[in-house]
């Protein structure tokens, strides 16, 4: 491991102000950081400790949404009357993922910010263009199972390796993005990436921004909602294919939908042909398989991970079937 | 002599209270096997992965092998050498010891505090809940049904000890 400093910060403005010192990185829960600083794959000169800032708490705002500190952690999300009774789906999808041992110790924010899984990205003895651009991709000729099948450029075929992320596609939620100039909102959507030229930049977040909130909208999703998670042992692995759903449902037709996928994209991915496919149509088995095979349209496969097309398109209808039957 | 990027922080270690001094990021599971000489806390895959260094932190289940020692400051930690009162062991361990629960013992104590979080929360958890809560906790030698069988003896040795 590289040297490094290390300090606690107390609060918001401190923290940013410490970031903007330059190759600095905040530490939170550290189940992605710590991990990859072992490895050497993340070599900050910095640790900027946030875990003392008052964002640990899950609040009801006036306009009916629901609000997340960066810091709530994934366990307490997960168990959290309101996000079990109204986000389904995203008390699913985070108890889908790792340990409870990892989830009492992730956060909301950390969980965003997580970095891939991929094979050559976590050993630097492979070529990495996400880790150091230009150098070249191991994965597109090499061992590439688990890799991505939309949303992947030529320089990357990494996936987003979170659950919880995919469910706040889903859910239309918003995160809250703090800098030196104040703060701004970003649709889930938009705050991660896509590969393109540039596989080394992830998310939208600046060097000296802290995520503080994430916000999930009163919304008509909550309701018939389910996330389905195929991966390679039942527990405590990450997806090769899974899908959040929400469906708003009248008698027996779908008046609106949200579909999101993770483990076949770069980025936790809105399937807005699926959605369109889904909307006006009959709730059933026929439609939501149309619906599948719209969301992998354009899907792109490599030698090992053409499987995960049809895996996903499985997920997307046996999470429509759950969220139906919620 | 401690280095001299070390910090000495305090905490609630198995009911006692005491002082510790190491690098703010030094590993939590290093600082108990050597500085406290808590050797009952395993290193497994050093990754997050196994479970072998569970213990509670702060009332919760969490990685020792992920957790910076800056993070104990102030924290009320329990490892698998707090877990029996003296020489009377927890309902657990006696489970773990009657139903062939333990095999090499390395991933012992960090399922011995698995299963004994599970059943502070939960009373009387379905099999689901038990094999849930020891999710993250990998074992080598046992296959798990006896480490399954071990955790439900547990809960109704505490059942029958509250009734």
């Amino acid at each position: 491991m590289q040297p490094f400093s290390y300090e606690k910060v107390t609060n918001e403005h401190e923290a940013i102000e410490r970031a903007r010192l330059g190759n600095a990185t905040f530490v939170a829960g550290g189940t992605t950081l710590v991990d990859l600083m072992k490895l050497n794959v993340e070599v900050p000169a910095a640790l900027v400790d946030i875990n003392a800032l008052p964002l640990n708490q899950i609040e009801d705002q006036s306009d009916g949404s629901i609000r997340i500190g960066a810091l709530v952690r994934n366990g307490d999300l997960a168990q959290d009357s309101r996000i079990q009774s109204r986000y389904r789906v995203l008390s699913q999808a985070i108890l889908a993922g790792a340990s409870a041992q990892l989830r009492n110790m992730a956060t909301t924010g950390g969980n965003l910010m997580q970095r891939t899984r991929c094979y050559y990205f976590r050993d630097p003895v492979y070529p990495c263009n996400k880790r150091q651009p230009g150098a070249g991709c191991a994965a597109m000729d090499g061992y590439n199972r688990i890799h991505a099948v939309l949303g992947v450029s030529d320089k990357c075929i990494a996936t987003h390796p979170s659950d919880m992320a995919v469910a706040l596609v889903a859910l239309d939620a918003s995160v809250h993005i703090r800098g030196a100039n104040g703060e701004r909102a970003v649709p889930i959507t938009e705050f991660h990436l896509l590969p393109g030229d540039t596989p080394h930049r992830e998310t939208v977040v600046r060097p000296g921004e802290l995520i503080t909130y994430v916000t999930l909208p009163s919304g008509p999703f909550g309701a018939h909602s389910a996330y389905v998670k195929l991966r390679d042992r039942a527990s405590y692995e990450f997806a090769l294919a899974s899908a959040a759903v929400a469906l708003q449902v009248e008698g027996t037709t779908v008046r609106s939908a949200r579909v999101a996928l993770g483990g076949v994209a770069t980025k936790p991915w809105r399937a807005l042909q699926a959605e369109q496919v889904l909307t006006g149509s009959t709730a059933n088995t026929a439609a939501f398989r149309n619906a599948a095979d719209a969301a992998l349209t354009g899907a792109v496969s490599r030698r090992y991970n053409a499987y995960k097309i049809e895996l996903a398109k499985r997920a997307i209808v046996r999470a429509l079937t759950d969220a139906l039957m919620d | 002599m401690p280095d001299r990027r070390s910090v000495r922080l305090t905490c609630t270690l198995n009911g006692r209270r005491l002082s510790l001094d190491a690098h703010p990021m030094a590993r939590l599971l290093d600082v108990l096997r050597q500085q406290a000489g808590l050797t009952g806390t395993k290193e497994g895959c050093g990754e997050g992965e196994c479970g072998a260094c569970s213990v509670l932190l702060n009332g919760r289940l969490a990685n020792s092998c992920l957790t910076p020692f800056a993070h104990a400051d102030r924290a009320t930690i329990v490892t698998i050498e707090g877990i029996a009162s003296g020489d009377d062991l927890h309902a657990v361990q006696e489970a773990f010891l009657e139903c062939g629960g333990a095999q090499c013992g390395i991933c012992t104590p960090g399922i011995v505090l698995a299963a004994v979080d599970l059943l502070e929360r939960t009373p009387h958890p379905t099999e689901h809940d038990v094999r849930a809560a020891l999710a993250g906790n990998l074992c080598r030698c046992t296959g798990y049904m006896r480490i399954f069988d071990s955790v439900l003896e547990a809960c109704r040795r505490l059942s029958a000890s509250r009734a």
